[in-house]
């Protein structure tokens, strides 16, 4: 029983929200609408179990002295201050002049921009990796990368106009721009293969909620059988 | 939205019957005239819903012309009689044509009308249109071409799943970045060194989620069996609850459930990058000797798989998140793109009945292609109603 009621559940209320996609009738959409309700709901109980989670774990780390406890005081104490002062002032906490405010535009915020920050120096880091040409398809990749960037910057332009209009060719039509040859790679090229990536994975969706509704893919469960 | 004083005028027209002549404009300025209303209201049910909406469409004001200053809002009124009371409910710019009332009782008669307003005070609709009730339909017609491919799909799906149980085996291609996860937890053996899973940084309602869940049971059997220890950082409640009774599960099925550790399965932070700084951190002071991303990724999948590359651990990342996917292959080992993370549970387990699920799915594909090449060739000759099925709301 423990593995057939929620095997059965899922199947019932999978089916029911696909139905939902198909009947938009209310005594369809109604129930389907309070199930997404529910998801909410059970979501944020889901919450406290990751949250006692995290305190379990670095109380532990803490209390065993692991590699870095240190800062798993600090992980705790702006977890608890955090969650104490938001309960206190309850659900009005991101008006102005509120300590969870100030903890979120002071704190989180600029620690939050300070990693996504990081990304410029990782992409430079990766596309000196990715434009080394060492096979014809890193080649290709190469030339189809260099003139895309250089088509949406005025850079490109400019060394168009030098190129095919002042320098060598001048009255060449406009579709040899740089401009104009990565929009071609964008729109053509490279849609194609996007959405052909597109349409499998949306097949893999259905084939995995399938799956699942059908009991097929029961892993989820639980390791008892 | 109305301005606050606004209501003043929706409770003054509420109060006047509207078989009334329209009231001359209060304080109306000496040379600007009140604009003249518009004209040609249609009320419908909005189609293919369940009964939450009448779509409203009439004719601009003779005076609201492009530069003209005449006219600036149209009031829309709702009554449940035609002698009302009127409620304004919504105004909409100058020039707007068209609004759908999505704030109506389903299987209510409703009657409209459209004011117009200006500076020279509001004109009051010279009629009204009634009555229209909003009612639910129980198929959305929009939607058949996604119906008959969704049954489609379906029978080949449970044809297949069929065919295998009945002893036939669908034949699968090799995918090198599955079979890069095995090579990876045997180095992470010989090294030493644990196992880092990051299952995606969506909740359980994103399917990729789903699959990265589903193929970290066969991971953490992997593990297991290897005797590695697994590390999974996990961004959402609902996943981080899934996530430990997958590793339970690879544990248990590898015979080995007293070697499964409580703690290796953490829950970290919904927030994207509170956890891109905790999973670094993990990379950088645990130094797992594999790295395996699988599941929906955004911005942080270059920095986490760049921090990784960093580290010189072995790297298999998989997602169906197109433009995530050129960060993964030039900072990963082995890329699972698309549709390959989808297959990878049926793939990893072998069970006949999963892969039996994977050729439903390439029927389809014939079939989605079929339809791209006939609706080309149908287009290219002019002949549009192929494209207008397909096409859903």
């Amino acid at each position: 029983m423990k593995r057939e009621v929620p095997l059965f559940l899922t199947a019932v209320i999978g089916l029911f929200m696909i139905l939902s996609f198909f009947v938009p009738h209310q005594w369809v959409s109604v129930p389907a609408d309070f199930l997404q309700a529910c998801a909410v709901i059970l979501v944020a109980f889901g919450y406290v179990l990751g949250g006692a989670n995290a305190l379990r774990v670095n109380f532990d780390a803490i209390y065993k002295r692991k590699q870095g406890w240190p800062y798993k005081i600090v992980l705790v104490v702006s977890l608890l201050a955090t969650v104490i002062i938001g309960a206190i002032e309850g659900p009005g906490f991101l008006n102005p002049n509120m300590k969870s405010k100030w903890i979120y535009d002071w704190i989180y915020s600029p620690m939050s921009s300070t990693m996504f920050a990081l990304l410029a120096f990782f992409i430079a880091s990766a596309a000196f990796r990715a434009f080394r040409i060492r096979t014809v398809e890193a080649g290709l990749l190469a030339i189809a990368a260099l003139i895309v960037m250089l088509g949406r910057v005025p850079l490109g332009d400019l060394l168009s106009n030098w190129l095919f209009e002042l320098r060598w060719l001048p009255g060449a039509p406009h579709t040899l721009h740089l401009s104009t040859i990565q929009e071609w790679i964008m729109d053509n090229p490279q849609n194609s293969a996007k959405r052909a990536i597109l349409i499998g994975a949306a097949l893999g969706v259905m084939a995995t909620g399938l799956r699942v509704i059908l009991g097929i893919e029961r892993s989820y469960l639980s390791g008892e059988d | 939205m109305l301005a606050a004083g606004t209501v003043v005028v929706a409770v003054t027209l509420a109060s006047s019957a509207f078989s009334k002549p329209a009231p001359a404009p209060a304080a109306a300025p000496d040379t600007i005239a009140a604009p003249r209303p518009a004209s040609g209201l249609v009320a419908t049910d909005v189609a293919n819903d369940a009964g939450r909406g009448i779509a409203l469409e009439w004719k601009v004001s003779p005076d609201d012309v492009v530069g003209g200053h005449v006219l600036t809002q149209y009031y829309i009124n709702r009554a449940e009689s035609p002698g009302g009371p009127w409620t304004v409910i919504d105004s909409v710019a100058a020039k707007t044509t068209n609004k759908v009332d999505q704030n109506v009782s389903r299987n209510t008669e409703y009657f409209y009308r459209i004011d117009a307003l200006g500076p020279g005070g509001l004109a009051l609709a010279g009629s009204v249109t009634g009555p229209v009730r909003a009612t639910s339909q129980w198929v959305n017609t929009t939607r058949s071409s996604v119906m008959v491919g969704t049954i489609l799909f379906f029978g080949f799906v449970l044809y297949y799943i069929a065919s295998a149980q009945s002893g036939k085996k669908p034949f699968v291609r090799r995918i090198p970045g599955i079979d890069a996860i095995e090579e990876a937890i045997g180095r992470a053996t010989e090294m030493g060194r644990s196992v880092l899973y990051i299952p995606g940084i969506q909740d359980i309602s994103d399917i990729q989620t789903v699959a990265a869940l589903v193929i970290l049971e066969s991971v953490a059997k992997l593990t297991a069996r290897y005797e590695t220890p697994i590390v999974v950082p996990v961004t959402y409640p609902i996943p981080f609850t899934i996530a430990e009774e997958m590793v339970k599960a690879g544990y248990l099925h590898a015979g080995r459930p007293e070697a499964y550790d409580p703690d290796s399965v953490r829950f970290v932070s919904p927030e994207q990058f509170a956890y891109v700084a905790s999973v670094t951190g993990i990379m950088l002071r645990d130094r797992p000797a594999a790295h395996i991303f699988m599941g929906s990724f955004y911005a942080e999948s270059l920095l986490l798989a760049e921090t990784g590359f960093a580290t010189g651990a072995i790297q298999v990342a998989g997602t169906a998140n197109v433009h995530q996917l050129p960060f993964f292959v030039v900072a990963c080992d082995y890329t699972l793109i698309g549709e390959e993370l989808y297959a990878a549970s049926a793939y990893l387990s072998g069970e006949p009945k999963l892969v039996g699920a994977l050729k439903g799915a390439d029927l389809m594909k014939i079939i989605i292609i079929a339809s791209v090449v006939i609706g080309c060739i149908l287009e290219t000759l002019r002949l549009h109603g192929f494209t207008q099925w397909m096409a859903t709301q």
